[in-house]
């Protein structure tokens, strides 16, 4: 079932910009240029790219907020501005910095109000309050106003918030921004087990590479507004050309320097008794391996899988040097 | 309801802050009394106001008062509708399944504003006492509603100038003028002003049915300038019409809200 739909996605925005004394000319720019992305029930989807490549801006027309300047959009089935009370009570959202806990109040009173708010049952909202208690350990906190909570405590609370009416579909823009590594880890582990139930679509934003790793088996990366990649880790790592590495240790230097297609040498250390192999995507490990062996006394070998930080960053890099 | 439950949840809030909640109730008595005095010390220098006497003109300011007091009590803080879009806070309220303004209005209620309601009414009981109205269960009806009615014609005054914070953030002065400029301007009888500006507040934003027609039709007087008598009891239809475009004003607003970056 498809849960999340967009065509030809388009958020335009006017910018008045300085061009002389009093003199100001208006821009019109486009924060997301034409997305187009489907979303099948129970996914987990990150997506990420630069600051002002479109997150916040496309997770804001699915939910509502803005009104787009073209394209379809339809969540749930419903389109996200005209039927933006309907949808509502259909998705669950946590923007990092916009609270949805009141402020002055301990958290177990934001709770039984938001009950209210979304129109609950009693018994089922005690029930997921009861789960998120036990997974989120928010019993040592919950009568404590807001304001007085950190940032760890409160997100463990707006996280809670967002799912207490039980949404289809939960938007999360950049949930551990902040957080410190423990905090990190437990929003990370409840937002697997959330996915792992099968019941929940999850989008999440984030800059921090660790949350997609761990959470996402899809991965939408966009820049400057428009979608770049849309698959899973793997093949983004295909597609950009994310090389594995080979380190050998040799008991003696080559005679002479191995020629392989897809193999280059990266680095020579220890006068030579180091050497480490970049391999892309065409070269199979065994091949060199069994080359290296017939060349020299292998002593020790070992295989760095590419990091995401680096494909991503060299993703970026790319507007840099058009 | 779920709007009853988060105006419970405001008043709590602000209950937390006990000693400046008091302070402010106090405060705004004084806003209450001042809008009386003002008119007090003109009668001082002058025996008549736009051939309005002393008791008429009271019952104008009275019933001013009062709708003005109601509306910044339930309406007035939409103004802080300013802090909500600058700091994109407004997103919080457009993924909740109710509707902004109405959230607006109950989330950020000021409990404090109590103080000028109650003084109005007292103030609006001891005018019309004073005031020469013969009393039918019609007048009667009529001096329960206006303050309602009035109040809902500054209340769509003070959305549809909020509204302004969509498009352009440092939009408070105009806001201002148009409500606190509107409350001055009900207070007195509008034969006191100029045409074009008489034409523009009484009519065309509807100032001149919050107090002045109902207390044409409350002391039985028609009206110098010409108005036909059933104006004295237009107030509550003139109510809808202006909250109505009000709404229309709000609905454009939000969907040229932009929210900010993150």
């Amino acid at each position: 079932m498809t849960v999340i739909e967009a065509h030809g996605l388009r958020k335009e925005f006017t910018v008045r910009v300085k061009s002389g004394w009093l003199r100001r000319r208006t821009l019109r720019v486009a924060a997301v240029d034409g997305i187009a992305l489907t979303v099948e029930r129970g996914e987990m989807v990150g997506y990420i790219g630069p600051n002002g490549a479109g997150k916040s801006t496309t997770l804001k027309m699915l939910t509502g907020v803005l009104y787009p300047t073209a394209g379809q959009v339809r969540v749930c089935g419903l389109e996200p501005v005209p039927q933006r009370t309907r949808l509502a009570r259909r998705i669950g959202v946590v923007f990092g910095q916009r609270s949805q806990l009141w402020w002055d109040l301990p958290l177990r009173d934001s709770f039984a109000l938001l009950r209210h708010v979304y129109a609950v049952p009693a018994t089922e909202h005690a029930g997921r309050l009861a789960h998120c208690r036990r997974l989120l350990d928010l019993d040592a906190f919950l009568d404590v106003p807001v304001r007085q909570l950190s940032l760890g405590q409160r997100m463990r609370g707006e996280l809670t918030a967002a799912l207490l009416h039980g949404p289809e579909v939960l938007f999360l823009d950049e949930p551990t921004i902040g957080l410190d590594v423990v905090s990190k880890q437990a929003v990370r582990a409840f937002l697997a087990a959330l996915g792992a139930a099968g019941d929940t679509t999850i989008v999440l934003t984030t800059h921090d590479l660790a949350d997609i790793k761990r959470l996402c088996r899809r991965l939408i990366v966009i820049d400057q507004g428009r979608i770049v990649h849309d698959g899973s880790l793997d093949e983004l790592h295909a597609r950009y050309g994310s090389r594995r590495r080979l380190v050998v240790d040799l008991d003696e230097p080559l005679a002479a320097p191995l020629a392989l297609p897809g193999v280059t040498v990266e680095s020579t250390q220890a006068n030579g008794r180091r050497i480490t192999y970049a391999l892309d995507g065409t070269a199979a490990a065994g091949d060199l391996v069994s080359r290296l062996a017939e060349a020299a006394a292998l002593r020790d070998i070992s295989v760095l899988e590419p990091d995401i930080e680096d494909v991503v960053a060299r993703l970026y890099a790319r507007r840099a040097t058009p | 309801m779920a709007y009853r439950h988060l105006l419970a949840a405001q008043v709590r809030s602000q209950a937390q802050y006990r000693a400046s909640l008091a302070i402010d109730v106090a405060g705004s008595v004084l806003f209450g009394v001042l809008d009386i005095v003002s008119v007090v010390v003109l009668f001082r220098v002058t025996p008549t106001l736009g051939g309005f006497g002393f008791t008429e003109v009271f019952l104008m300011t009275a019933l001013a008062s009062c709708a003005f007091a109601t509306a910044d009590l339930v309406v007035g803080n939409v103004e802080r509708l300013r802090q909500y879009v600058r700091s994109g806070l407004f997103d919080a309220l457009l993924v909740r399944p109710l509707s902004s303004l109405a959230q607006l209005m109950a989330m950020d209620v000021a409990t404090r504003r109590v103080g000028r309601v109650a003084f109005g009414v007292v103030m609006l009981v001891l005018a019309a006492a004073n005031a020469p109205v013969e009393f039918t269960p019609a007048r009667l009806a009529l001096l329960t509603v206006t303050p309602i009615a009035g109040a809902v014609i500054f209340g769509a005054v003070f959305v549809a100038t909020a509204t302004v914070a969509f498009w352009w953030i440092e939009s408070g002065e105009i806001a201002n003028g148009l409500t606190y400029g509107g409350l001055n301007f009900t207070q007195y009888p509008i034969t006191i002003y100029g045409a074009v500006f008489r034409r523009l507040f009484a009519y065309a934003v509807g100032f001149a049915f919050v107090a002045y027609y109902p207390t044409l039709a409350l002391i039985d007087r028609p009206d110098p300038l010409g108005a036909p008598a059933f104006f004295g009891y237009a107030a509550p239809a003139i109510a809808v019409m202006t909250a109505v475009a009000a709404g229309l004003v709000w609905q454009t607003g939000v969907r040229h809200y932009r929210s900010t970056g993150s």
